[in-house]
């Protein structure tokens, strides 16, 4: 579904890959590794549109997402660095508000479920000033409990998360992996995804990438 | 497409109640800067009744300056600006709600202050009442041409000084029309014909305006 071919990234002077080649397909995850500054974020926002790519084209079920544009992100669930949650609103409204923006139906109960399962509980109405590090983090990830949109970007989502959110991010991945859902992730903490296919893309230093396909979970 | 833009007014109204002392700032500004004037020019009514279209004008103008900066710097600093961008609806449309909300807080209240203020320089009430007129037809117009400076500067260092540069003389047109249909008034022509030209402005800066701002921005996420 996700096919990415002759990807190339230059920035500023520098190229920080070339010749990136790979298919991913429904229930199979890629899994993004590489030195900081190897480009991996980079990538991921190639990969969504945000940032154009110097060389190489992205297909999603065959055409190029340039071409595709609003269908493409209908499909398209990103979590950048940033937790794009507002200080200012509670968790609730922060993703009752945000699956708005994104043209979907999240009622309340369902976005309250949402945030419990985080372990958010009791933390609903409470501004997300007042939230640690990592409960803003966890905030911005119960967007993916009810998330159904078939490709899932994912730039480091285990930072600031604890043990036990880090193993229920990882289950809710494996989840929509199931579902027929592809993802596609950077980290560098080793996390036990429960995924059927799991392929590994090393960033290296400007030369073609290695892909590897790993049946190990790792 | 009406949900959307709904959704966004809504998130962006609610964000400035929470943080209401940008709004009040803009306006106590708005008011402060028009009741100088007064002050310092002495209270001769006639001399102040020929300065006060402009000196409200630029008051207004100076004022949804202040709050432009942060028109798209918040969203951009907290990642929701990316998210926006990959909605799947066009970001212009988006853009256009936020433009929306920001005459709703920066614009609407110096419309509602303006005939009070003007009452300082002894402006009669017919005069009065086309000074809130022409600002209810002018501002949306600063609001939508603000927006492009503001998604141009986004991201850039010293953007507040540069966004000034930027916009203020885009402002000119809206500032000749809005202050000339009240000179127009006070000198016995009608007001018709600069309110007419006001509302074109208008027109073309809230409706044209999303589409650059929105490629500024996909510029600046970059």
């Amino acid at each position: 579904m996700l096919e990415v071919s002759n990807l190339e990234c230059v920035r500023g002077e520098r190229r920080l890959f070339a010749g990136i080649n790979f298919r991913l397909d429904g229930g199979e995850m890629l899994y993004l590794q590489g030195q900081n500054g190897s480009g991996k974020t980079s990538l991921l926002r190639m990969l969504c549109g945000l940032t154009p790519a110097a060389g190489g084209e992205i297909f999603w079920r065959g055409r190029p997402i340039g071409q595709l544009g609003e269908e493409f992100r209908a499909e398209l669930c990103y979590l950048g660095h940033q937790n794009a949650i507002k200080e200012e609103l509670t968790p609730l409204e922060n993703i009752v508000s945000a699956a708005r923006l994104a043209q979907e139906t999240l009622d309340e109960d369902t976005a309250v479920d949402a945030l419990e399962r985080v372990g958010l509980r009791g933390r609903e109405d409470l501004a997300c000033r007042y939230l640690s590090q990592g409960q803003k983090r966890r905030a911005a990830l119960s967007r993916l409990v009810h998330e159904r949109r078939a490709l899932w970007v994912l730039d480091e989502p285990y930072v600031a998360l604890d043990k036990a959110a880090v193993d229920l991010v990882a289950g809710l991945i494996g989840a929509h992996l199931q579902r027929g859902g592809l993802a596609v992730l950077t980290t560098h903490q080793p996390v036990a995804v429960p995924a059927a296919a799991l392929r590994e893309l090393w960033l290296g230093n400007g030369d073609a990438a290695d892909v590897r396909d790993s049946s190990a979970r790792c | 497409m009406l949900v959307s833009i709904r959704a966004v007014i809504g998130r962006d109204l609610r964000l400035a109640m929470r943080r209401q002392s940008d709004i009040i700032a803009a306006l106590f500004f708005f008011i402060i800067v028009v009741s100088l004037f007064p002050l310092g020019v002495g209270p001769e009514a006639d001399q102040l009744r020929r300065l006060a279209p402009g000196v409200l004008w630029v008051a207004a103008l100076l004022a949804t300056m202040l709050s432009l900066p942060r028109l798209f710097a918040d969203d951009h600093r907290d990642g929701t600006l990316e998210q926006l961008a990959l909605a799947p609806q066009p970001l212009a449309l988006i853009v256009f709600g936020k433009v929306i909300a920001h005459w709703l807080v920066a614009g609407l209240p110096l419309v509602l202050l303006a005939p009070v203020l003007g009452i300082q320089f002894d402006l009669a009430n017919d005069a009065l009442a086309i000074l809130a007129l022409s600002l209810l037809i002018g501002t949306p117009a600063l609001s939508g041409i603000g927006a492009i400076g503001a998604a141009l500067t986004l991201g850039v260092r010293g953007g507040g000084v540069l966004l000034s540069l930027l916009v203020l003389p885009l402002y000119i047109p809206v500032l000749i029309f809005g202050a000339g249909a009240v000179d127009a008034t006070l000198s016995g022509l009608g007001a018709q014909a600069h309110l007419s030209l006001l509302g074109a402005l208008t027109l073309g800066g809230v409706f044209f305006a999303p589409w650059p701002t929105a490629a500024a921005l996909r510029i600046a996420l970059e």
